[in-house]
């Protein structure tokens, strides 16, 4: 045990992690001919209201998977440890399924003749709306597909796991003995989740959102499936300028820098919430 | 009635996580080409698939890339977390948050930094850029995975194996080896599995000859998705979940078969999780 036992993979990283940014950096402030310039800063601009949709999209993902998996990560940390076990597995089953083939099978649900808007349809509700609401002309199916709303699902149905994962491995962590204390000390359920297990469980929160948010914010594969490709998101465009027909990777490249960026300060303000608890709160497994 | 809601809370939550791959699994049955309306019964989309030659071959390139990168990954992670692990606190520093780089940057920008730099190297994309790619994004969770191992090991474990005459090497084998070795195969593990599920890295690193089974389902989703992908995919789940099974099966049968040769008296070993 060597401290130079770790320089191949210090190597390593240089070439394929360093080296790739500043790949990067020199690319978002060349143009084609290789020369300096702010251009491709300057035609980012027409495109804002595409960053803004991307933000918000994966904002609101992000709250979601927020909200629906710390109950989950919760409720697994409260079961007998055989069971523990097995329902980590039911939550890491799924991102063995092909994350394209995930996102997709969404589409045969939430189609206009897909299962849902059967459903809908068998049971009534398309005709009670119709006669409730009385629209100009009657609706066979609730519009789903295609919708920001579809986009969301798409990102919290593909990125849920790794919400519940990082903040279930903080909440079987936390010391039993704490809990107990506060107990003890005639604290009532309630404050005993907000003042002590809520608190512990913020690395885990914090590493949740960050998962969650880093790559629901760049994706390019669920707005084309779910979105129908009409809303392009931060990931669309940057697929658009390096594989698509708009080749352009100098501004491919910008776009990418300052979502580096936006993203790197989202998570420079994250961090001020966690309590510093170190290496171990980014932990994921 | 607590305990009934969070059952039917957990329920509801894997109803909404595996209802999906059901209807996927489903309609990988369905005697028609649709994917909503079920027509009877048929096994001829496993025939075909077998008979597929894209489909065939792209499952091949992605088991090859997956063990490849993953016992790249797991090697180069495993020896760099023993160096980094005696490393002094500042430069531990620097190797850790480089390390940390390609978990948090989002799939598409990584694959786009790696298309730049396959380019400009000049290396034509194939099976060595997707394994350089997917070794890359791997050897951070092998190194996270193993470097909590080192933490709890006894620090004077390795010197009094040397004391005893041990060469170093034979130290790391018996000593230290044997202890960080869940670390490790929970590294591995990862490894192999964030390769399986890559789409968005190979989309911009696998060339047109090798592209894994990921990058041919997105050009097909463009089009329509044939039943055979339902019916490999089906397949795929199935072997995942017998996979699954056996190794949970023998965590929990050595779990019993440990606890029954415990001590009354345990030495206390620090924290463990």
């Amino acid at each position: 045990m060597k401290k130079y036992m770790a320089y191949p993979y210090g190597v390593w990283m240089l070439i394929f992690i360093i080296a790739p940014i500043l790949l990067v950096v020199y690319y978002a402030f060349t143009d084609k001919s290789g020369a300096l310039t702010l251009g491709n800063f300057t035609s980012m601009l027409s495109y804002t209201s595409i960053f803004g949709r991307s933000f918000l999209l994966a904002f609101a993902a992000t709250v979601v998977c927020l909200l629906l998996g710390y109950p989950l990560a919760y409720i697994m940390s409260k079961q007998p440890p055989r069971w523990q076990n097995f329902y980590m597995m039911l939550i890491m089953l799924p991102m063995w399924m092909n994350f394209l083939l995930r996102t997709y099978a969404w589409m045969s649900i939430l189609e206009n003749n897909g299962f849902i808007n059967q459903f809908l349809q068998n049971i009534g509700v398309i005709r009670l709306l119709n006669t409730l609401l009385r629209p100009e002309a009657p609706i066979e199916y609730l519009p789903l597909i295609n919708t920001g709303g579809a986009v969301v699902l798409g990102m919290v149905y593909n990125f849920l796991p790794f919400m519940v994962l990082p903040i279930y491995n903080v909440l079987i962590k936390i010391d039993k003995k704490l809990i107990e204390a506060a107990q003890d000390l005639g604290a009532p359920s309630g404050a005993v989740f907000r003042k002590v297990i809520f608190p512990l469980s913020m690395p885990g929160v914090i590493a949740g959102i960050t998962m969650v948010f880093v790559p629901a914010v760049s994706t390019f594969v669920i707005s084309k499936t779910l979105g129908g490709g009409k809303e392009m998101l931060i990931g669309d465009l940057i697929d658009l300028q390096f594989m698509g027909n708009a080749y352009n990777p100098q501004l491919g490249s910008a776009i990418a820098l300052v979502m580096m960026a936006l993203v790197f300060l989202c998570m420079l303000i994250m961090n001020r919430f966690d309590d510093g608890s170190g290496e171990e709160g980014g932990l994921l497994l | 009635m607590k305990r009934f809601f969070q059952q039917f809370y957990l329920l509801l939550l894997f109803l909404f996580l595996y209802a999906p791959i059901f209807t996927l699994m489903l309609f990988s049955f369905n005697a028609d080409k649709s994917r909503v309306i079920w027509h009877g019964f048929t096994l001829d989309w496993y025939a075909e698939l077998f008979r597929d030659s894209t489909i065939i071959h792209s499952l091949y390139v992605t088991l090859i890339v997956a063990f490849a990168s993953a016992l790249l990954s797991t090697l180069l992670g495993t020896v760099a977390a023993l160096g980094i692990h005696c490393m002094r606190r500042r430069t531990k520093g620097v190797y850790l948050t480089v390390n940390s780089i390609p978990m948090s940057t989002s799939d598409t920008i990584m694959g786009v930094t790696f298309m730049l730099l396959f380019a400009m190297l000049m290396l034509e994309k194939g099976y060595l850029t997707l394994i350089l790619a997917h070794t890359t994004f791997s050897v951070p969770y092998v190194v996270l995975n193993v470097m909590p191992k080192l933490r709890q090991l006894d620090k004077n474990a390795y010197e009094a194996a040397l004391d005893l005459g041990a060469t170093p090497s034979q130290a790391l084998q018996k000593v230290i080896l044997p202890e960080i070795m869940p670390g490790i195969v929970t590294g591995a593990i990862m490894a192999f599995t964030l390769s399986v599920d890559d789409f968005v890295v190979s989309y911009f690193t696998a060339g047109t000859t090798s592209q894994p089974l990921s990058v041919v389902i997105y050009s097909m989703t463009r089009r329509r998705i044939s039943p055979k992908i339902n019916a490999l995919s089906t397949l795929l789940f199935l072997a995942v979940l017998i996979l699954l099974v056996i190794i949970n099966f023998r965590q929990s049968r050595d779990e019993s078969h440990k606890n029954a040769q415990k001590p009354k008296y345990q030495p206390l070993k620090g924290v463990e999780n």
